[in-house]
């Protein structure tokens, strides 16, 4: 009989459940056309897997590597952050790499947020958030991006999410200790603006807030759209953390590399939570990375840059999968980045009154569509708090950085759909 | 210290706040959690850091300075090359392979049936197992025996855990002569049974022990685990060094104790197994309804490890399982390699007048330097525990790194455990022949 000495410990009450063990299994079935769980499944780069085998066959790359990230990849990310951000990083003290965006997160959590603290989380949410701010005994916040009425019905864009300015504000009080903002976003793909961004580090500011901004889809930009980095705005970057992923930004989310990159002064803090958890991230694996970071930087702004063609690549996949869903009778949101798509399933007024009462509708419709269809999604209320269920219930979420083979699955289906 | 700027209107504020603390960053408010209060110090980011420094040969830091096995690097390069699944995500709580074969190895060992997908968690290597078995079990106000000397990192990872630690030393057994063997270092059955309390949550050992080398017999544990029993607490017990053993000594797991299974987590450590600590796969086994918590940890931090090293672990482990006992085991095989380097390195040692403390298991041997009468005429480390002082010297004044061993004790127990080193044996002859050229270049000059 386990002991009552074998429970849990507070920080970790409640947070047991997970929306991905629910729907992960379902990759394991190989009948089923997975859009659902975010990762590729195109190759990586082929120089970035070149990389990692001439760095596996170098004795002192097997063996362990400086704590708060391997020299050679700290450098290049100087070197190709210091570009991007116009300004002079140092590799030492202003970077630590992380297991994924991931551990980045968690690490900028456990150094900076403790009980009494609260956090603004934007809805919909990458779900680890919240999760994240509970464990370091923080309280989450939540406003939800509203879509504005004056958009077409026929033609959204993620650009029609936004904020309600005067909510936003309202959020912020004496005991607000960061706002987490995602650009481009997951689920949605929107791309917060230059002035969005300024309303908000006005905000963080005048209450002198810490801002913990997750960019790991940073390269994954469509035409016609500028990701913004809100440490560049004036007044920000001694308050913002910015996390990075090599997974997202090289097809590799296998590799589980991330990092943070900050004033000193904040980064320091997250060294020492690194330091006490997890001690040092694997060695190949950075070298790799460090490798293609100093391949692409070299190309940078030219289009064979990686971070350049696999945007172009999935601008395409973008169009195509936007057109396969309106066909079908639903509303995709146009992502103006990253790899994932929301759409708005109410046209097609699917009866799930079968299914119960005690799930939102996007879980039911996604289970649905998964045993009748055979195509996997992820429901999107899975990104947001309860009291926004009900705005978010019609949605679901599909990835699609996927083969095109995959994406001609996908499209039969979905040509299919009122056939039955 | 600036006060908060209320001001209204953005540039105001902007203008106000920027101004100062441009150095310091500008914001007025206590930034970090307390829960990393007192755990930033991290003696390797010191002492790596010295030895590259001054190019020191470096018998400091743990890891081997030669290849991992030609099988275990040919199985990662086929992972590699294995399809696009071996670059993207794999299970959270532990690849499917490579939980597989952990658990069909160790029910071997063990002696009892343990589930892949619910006994097992795979981690960053076994330091991220260590912090999910202790921010999954230990609450603020839960105290931690720890025995000494111990690995550095329980005793933060037990504080930022808000716990309490509470030291129980190893000690050298009174009457035996001058103390020669790990094995002569041993715990009080008295003191330990005095550490447990009704606010004892669990107790961590290390076996083979970093940096002493003692293997714990049978018996040792047999009273450990009664205690456990007895006080109901939980055991996690760190066995990465668990294949290196010498002169015949047995690795003897606790969790294959009666009434052990079911309150131990056991650690593990593929870096160490199989020479590749750069890869950072480890793993922590035990009962189903522990680990849930584990995972939990897990999956609110990292929540996935790499695939392709996962992998490759996997591959290795299921050669070594076919082979087990042989001698063509990389377990048998590197224990023997090391064997030698070991005695070569004790006679070093004492051929220059330091008392070796000669290992049952692990990496690692630690030296007695009471004997040597070393100026150390280092103003800069003036308030320094001498061992530290001593190793800097060495580092700076003779380029050989060693680590010193008051790091691996408590605060309250520091001051008594000040003379002695620790080496690091799992090197190259030829790293081992510069550290035997210093030391002997060094006694001839005195």
């Amino acid at each position: 009989m386990a002991s009552i000495k074998h429970k849990n410990t507070k920080r970790i009450e409640g947070l047991d459940k997970n929306v991905w063990v629910a729907f992960t299994s379902v990759a394991a079935d190989p009948s089923i056309v997975n859009l659902g769980q975010g990762y590729p499944d195109i190759p990586p780069p082929s120089y970035v897997k070149e990389g990692l085998a001439q760095a596996a066959m170098v004795d002192r790359l097997n063996q362990y590597t400086r704590g708060f990230g391997h020299p050679t990849l700290v450098k290049a990310l100087s070197k190709v952050y210091g570009k991007v951000y116009d300004r002079q990083l140092d590799p030492f003290k202003e970077i630590l790499v992380t297991v994924g965006g991931y551990g980045s997160l968690f690490s900028t959590m456990q150094a900076l947020v403790e009980e009494g603290d609260e956090v603004i989380i934007i809805e919909p949410f990458f779900d680890c958030y919240v999760p994240m701010v509970k464990m370091a005994g923080g309280k989450p916040v939540l406003i939800p991006l509203r879509l504005k009425s004056s958009s077409a019905a026929s033609s959204v864009s993620s650009a029609d999410w936004v904020l309600d300015q005067e909510e936003l504000a309202s959020k912020f009080n004496s005991k607000t200790k960061a706002i987490i903002i995602n650009t481009p976003n997951n689920p949605i793909g929107k791309i917060f603006s230059r002035s969005e961004l300024q309303a908000i580090a006005d905000l963080c500011i005048k209450h002198d807030t810490l801002c913990i901004s997750d960019e790991v889809y940073e390269w994954l930009v469509y035409k016609g759209h500028e990701h913004v980095k809100i440490a560049t705005l004036p007044g920000m970057w001694d308050r913002t953390i910015t996390i990075g992923s090599a997974g997202k930004t090289f097809s590799v989310t296998g590799w589980k590399l991330g990092w943070s990159i900050g004033p000193e002064h904040l980064i320091k803090h997250l060294q020492t939570v690194m330091q006490n958890s997890l001690y040092t991230c694997p060695t190949p694996l950075q070298e790799a990375v460090g490798q293609g970071l100093l391949r692409d930087f070299e190309l940078m702004g030219k289009p064979d840059c990686y971070f350049t063609s696999l945007a172009l690549e999935l601008e395409g996949k973008r169009d195509r999968m936007a057109a396969m869903l309106r066909q079908t009778g639903m509303t995709p949101v146009v992502p103006e980045g990253g790899y994932f798509m929301i759409a708005d399933v109410t046209a097609l007024n699917q009866d799930l009154s079968h299914m119960g009462d005690d799930e939102p509708y996007d879980y039911k419709f996604v289970k649905w569509m998964i045993k009748e269809k055979k195509l996997a999604s992820i429901p999107v209320t899975a990104f947001v708090g309860e009291d926004s269920v009900k705005q978010f219930e019609k949605y679901i979420r599909l990835c699609f950085i996927k083969q095109e083979s995959t994406l001609d699955a996908a499209e039969a289906i979905l040509k299919s759909w009122n056939k039955d | 210290h600036v006060e908060r700027a209320t001001v209204d209107g953005p540039s105001l504020s902007f203008g106000l706040v920027n101004a100062s603390f441009r150095d310091k960053g500008n914001m007025s408010r206590k930034l970090h959690a307390r829960r990393i209060e007192g755990i930033d110090k991290n003696i390797w980011v010191e002492f790596s850091q010295l030895a590259a420094d001054y190019k020191a040969v470096n018998l400091g830091q743990g890891f081997p300075d030669f290849s991992p096995p030609h099988f275990i690097q040919e199985a990662f390069c086929k992972a590699l090359n294995g399809g696009f699944s071996k670059h993207q995500y794999t299970r959270a709580f532990g690849h499917p392979n490579l939980v597989k074969i952990l658990a069909k190895f160790f029910s071997r060992i063990v002696g009892r049936e343990i589930d892949p997908m619910e006994d097992i968690l795979v981690s960053v290597g076994a330091y991220q197992a260590l912090f999910c078995t202790f921010q999954a079990l230990i609450d603020e106000g839960d105290e931690v025996i720890i025995v000494e000397p111990f690995f550095d990192c329980y005793q933060p990872m037990v504080m930022m855990a808000g716990g309490t630690a509470i030291y129980v030393p190893l000690k050298p057994r009174e009457g035996c002569g001058p103390v020669l063997s790990s094995a002569d270092w041993v715990l009080s059955p008295e003191e330990l049974a005095s550490k447990f309390s009704p606010r004892t949550k669990a107790i961590v050992i290390n076996t083979p022990n970093n940096p002493l080398g003692k293997v714990y017999q049978q018996e040792e544990l047999h009273m450990i685990a009664d205690l456990c029993i007895k006080h109901d607490v939980i055991c996690i017990s760190d066995e990465v060094y668990e294949w290196l053993t010498y002169d015949g000594t047995k690795h003897v797991k606790i969790a294959s104790l009666p009434g052990m299974w079911e309150r131990t987590v056991t650690i593990g450590s593929a870096g160490k197994t199989f020479s590749a600590t750069g890869w950072k796969v480890g793993w922590a086994m035990g009962p189903g309804h522990i680990l849930k918590h584990l995972k939990t940890v897990h999956q609110n931090s990292v929540y996935h490890c790499a695939t392709a090293a996962q992998e490759a672990v996997a591959v290795g482990f299921q050669r070594e399982y076919d082979v087990f006992g042989t001698e063509g085991s990389y377990f048998q095989q590197l224990p023997k390699h090391l064997h030698e380097k070991r005695l070569r390195l004790a006679d070093c040692l004492k051929s220059v007048g330091l008392k070796p403390v000669l290992p049952q298991g692990g990496y690692f041997m630690i030296a007695d330097i009471s004997n040597l009468n070393v100026d150390l005429a280092d103003p800069s480390t003036k308030d320094e525990p001498y061992d530290y002082r001593f190793v800097k010297w060495l580092i700076k004044e003779k380029g050989l790194a060693t680590i010193p061993v008051s790091a691996f004790f408590s605060p309250e127990h520091k001051d008594e455990f000040q003379k002695y080193i620790r080496f690091c044996f799992v090197k190259e002859d030829s790293t081992l022949q510069a550290a035997e050229d210093i030391l002997r270049q060094w006694s001839d000059s005195k």
